[in-house]
């Protein structure tokens, strides 16, 4: 360096747009909001000091405990049915195959679009009248549905299909409604999953195929012992961007089932989160299931850190 | 490899199917979107892609070709109507017939115009027999444009002054910085909504532009982004530029900004599609009309406009009409560097 151990002080100049507005509006109203779950606040009147007494009434408040359970089917059924499709399509999609350009801007091409208007659209499509899916259906002769109005447990209507009573002291799973929203969530996010994937498919040697292949190794054992290892970074990666990701879903949600769903089997937590902070003004109550929400998220990702990495190969 | 060529005919089948999926609700989208509702409701049991205009009349079923007999003598009283022509006997007075873009005409509104709209201007009022939220689109458009283009362009700024600082100077507490605002794309976002709202509402600042812009006129993504290109850069260039009396500003304005356009293009192009679709966040911060973005707007539609499916669809492909042209041009940009920044978060 020319300069030596001079100190260029300017910099603190150039720093100071970033770090006053990043300092402002996401760091300091962290620490505001701790604050506030120990109020009862509506903002018009005076906050009222009321300690502990948010976080009790979460305890006994059946709502937020429905809202944690569709929260935790919406993540148990989104997650592996966009990481299983989005790794089909990208191993599709890793042959040497003509128009792979194509096939790329289509499956990206939701990820790029708003989730409001792609949830107006499958609003029209689940419509139980107008709507796409039911004529489609009738092509098949299967009885219509009102999807989006439908409360039916998707392991009723399994059981129910199958001709077996689901026993009623087991969960009986999302309800049709939310295995709607699902589907289109699934659909508006795979393209996303699907380029981290091909690029994470892309980093393996193609020498190991071709040697497993000498070796007479079937497609399946090739996948089950070299892609699938040597993919496990990328699919850590995608699986814990993915769980935060639906732990936090509230757009299509407020666009598709706008009052929470049939028997709020679609309420969601961020969903009541904003219901109790922007519809009924008790800001101390919605920060503490901000804060619970937090505490999840948080202790999913320490989880997967620490346990679900260790499967994870890292070459 | 004898199995190679029908293998890939299998893998072709299976791409084209999930393709028909994924596309078929913009088609869906699109076609809604320039149909009457008469052919949007009226169609029965069956699955009419095309609107009636555009379908080749051998597709046309019988209920289809009654239909539209039945639209194109309407149209004929219409005109005869508005020719002054008196009405045939006991003939009931004819709907104004449809047009192709009259679903857009709805929602984008006629009235309003770009001077209004800066307020140089009065608005004129609503055309009557118009709902509320329905004619307001060519405003909700502007605000999002507006928006999104000053966040876009402020961001760029903000982030590229940090970034030159932490590639190029040396000064005390660097790396304690740097890893402090990396530290906070952790926070929780949805804790953040509500000690938000309460710090705007106590600036006085609930209902303004500056609650949609300022708070997301800084990013540390973006921050980290420029600052690994601006690595990249030659040290030796920014010593012999000093040396020469070149300025530390100048260095950055003439020598750094013009050799980082491809990575402040990409930047730019997520940072505005961020904007563009953000919705949460003007959601809580705006409830006047004026201020509307079009995320907003279109949730607003959504719970007002019922079962007018289309221009529903209408003010949907709005929506997205300006990101899909984007990503058309710059699909190098969408797709390699979600591909890549995806991994090094």
């Amino acid at each position: 360096m020319v300069h030596g151990k001079r100190f260029d002080w300017g910099a603190y100049g150039y720093l100071l747009p970033v770090v006053s507005i990043i300092l402002c509006f996401h760091v300091l109203p962290i620490f505001y909001s701790l604050a506030i779950s120990f109020y009862e606040w509506d903002l018009m009147s005076d906050p009222n000091w009321v300690g502990l007494e948010n976080f009790r009434r979460l305890v006994d408040d059946p709502m937020f405990y429905k809202s944690l359970v569709n929260t935790l089917y919406y993540v148990l059924f989104s997650v592996p049915l966009s990481i299983g499709a989005a790794l089909l399509i990208a191993m599709l999609l890793n042959h040497p195959i003509a128009g792979i350009g194509i096939y790329r801007t289509i499956y990206f091409l939701p990820v790029i679009t708003s989730i409001n208007a792609v949830s107006i659209v499958w609003n029209f499509i689940y419509h139980p009248e107008y709507g796409l899916l039911n004529k489609l259906l009738a092509l098949v002769n299967i009885a219509p549905r009102p999807w989006l109005q439908d409360p039916t447990p998707l392991m009723h209507l399994v059981g129910h299909t199958l001709g077996l009573p689901w026993p009623d002291w087991l969960p009986a799973g999302p309800s049709v409604a939310m295995m709607s929203i699902i589907l289109m969530s699934v659909w508006k996010g795979l393209g996303y999953n699907v380029i981290i994937f091909l690029a994470g498919l892309q980093n393996i040697p193609k020498h190991l195929y071709e040697a497993a292949t000498i070796d007479g190794a079937s497609r399946w054992q090739q996948f089950r012992n070299i892609t699938w290892p040597l993919l496990s970074p990328t699919t850590f990666f995608v699986f814990t961007m993915s769980c935060i990701g639906s732990f936090q879903v509230f757009s299509q949600i407020y666009m598709m089932t706008p009052r929470g769903g049939p028997m709020k089997s679609t309420m969601v937590i961020v969903f009541y989160l904003y219901q109790k902070a922007f519809v009924k003004f008790e800001f101390g109550y919605a920060l503490a299931i901000a804060f619970v929400l937090f505490l999840m998220v948080f202790a999913l990702t320490l989880f997967n850190k620490l346990y679900v990495e260790k499967k994870v190969h890292y070459s | 490899m004898r199995l190679k060529h029908p293998f890939h005919l299998v893998v072709h089948a299976l791409l084209i199917l999930g393709s028909i999926f994924m596309l078929f609700p913009f088609v869906w989208m699109v076609t809604t979107s320039f149909k009457s509702e008469d052919e949007i409701l009226k169609t029965g049991k069956r699955i009419v892609v095309l609107p009636d205009a555009w379908r080749p009349s051998f597709l046309n079923s019988e209920e289809d070709t009654r239909r539209i007999e039945a639209a194109a003598a309407q149209r004929r009283l219409w005109e005869d109507l508005q020719a002054g022509k008196p009405l045939p006997e006991g003939a009931r007075k004819p709907a104004k017939p449809f047009e192709t873009f009259d679903n857009y005409k709805l929602v984008w509104g006629e009235g309003e115009s770009l001077w209004s709209f800066l307020g140089l201007a009065s608005s004129p009022a609503a055309a009557p027999g118009a709902k509320k939220g329905q004619q307001d689109f060519y405003r909700y458009f502007l605000n999002t444009m507006f928006v999104s283009i000053t966040i876009t362009l402020s961001s760029l700024f903000t982030a590229s002054l940090a970034a030159y600082a932490f590639a190029f100077f040396k000064f005390p507490l660097k790396d304690a910085i740097f890893m402090g605002l990396l530290g906070t794309m952790m926070l929780p976002q949805q804790a953040l909504l509500i000690p938000n709202y309460i710090l705007l509402s106590k600036l006085n600042w609930i209902n303004t532009y500056a609650a949609l812009i300022v708070p997301w006129v800084a990013s540390v993504y973006s921050v980290f982004f420029l600052r690994q290109f601006f690595l990249q850069l030659p040290k030796d260039l920014f010593e012999a530029a000093t040396i020469d009396g070149c300025t530390r500003f100048q260095f950055y304005w003439k020598v750094v900004l013009p050799l980082s356009k491809p990575p402040m293009v990409t930047l730019g192009i997520f940072t505005f599609l961020g904007t563009w679709n953000s919705f949460v966040w003007p959601l809580i911060v705006t409830n006047d009309a004026e201020l509307r973005v079009i995320q907003v707007g279109l949730s607003y539609f959504n719970s007002e406009a019922g079962t007018q499916w289309g221009p529903l669809m209408a003010a949907s492909c709005l929506t997205i009409f300006p990101l899909v042209v984007m990503y058309f041009l710059a699909q190098r940009q969408f797709v390699e560097s979600q591909a890549t920044t995806g991994m090094k978060e």
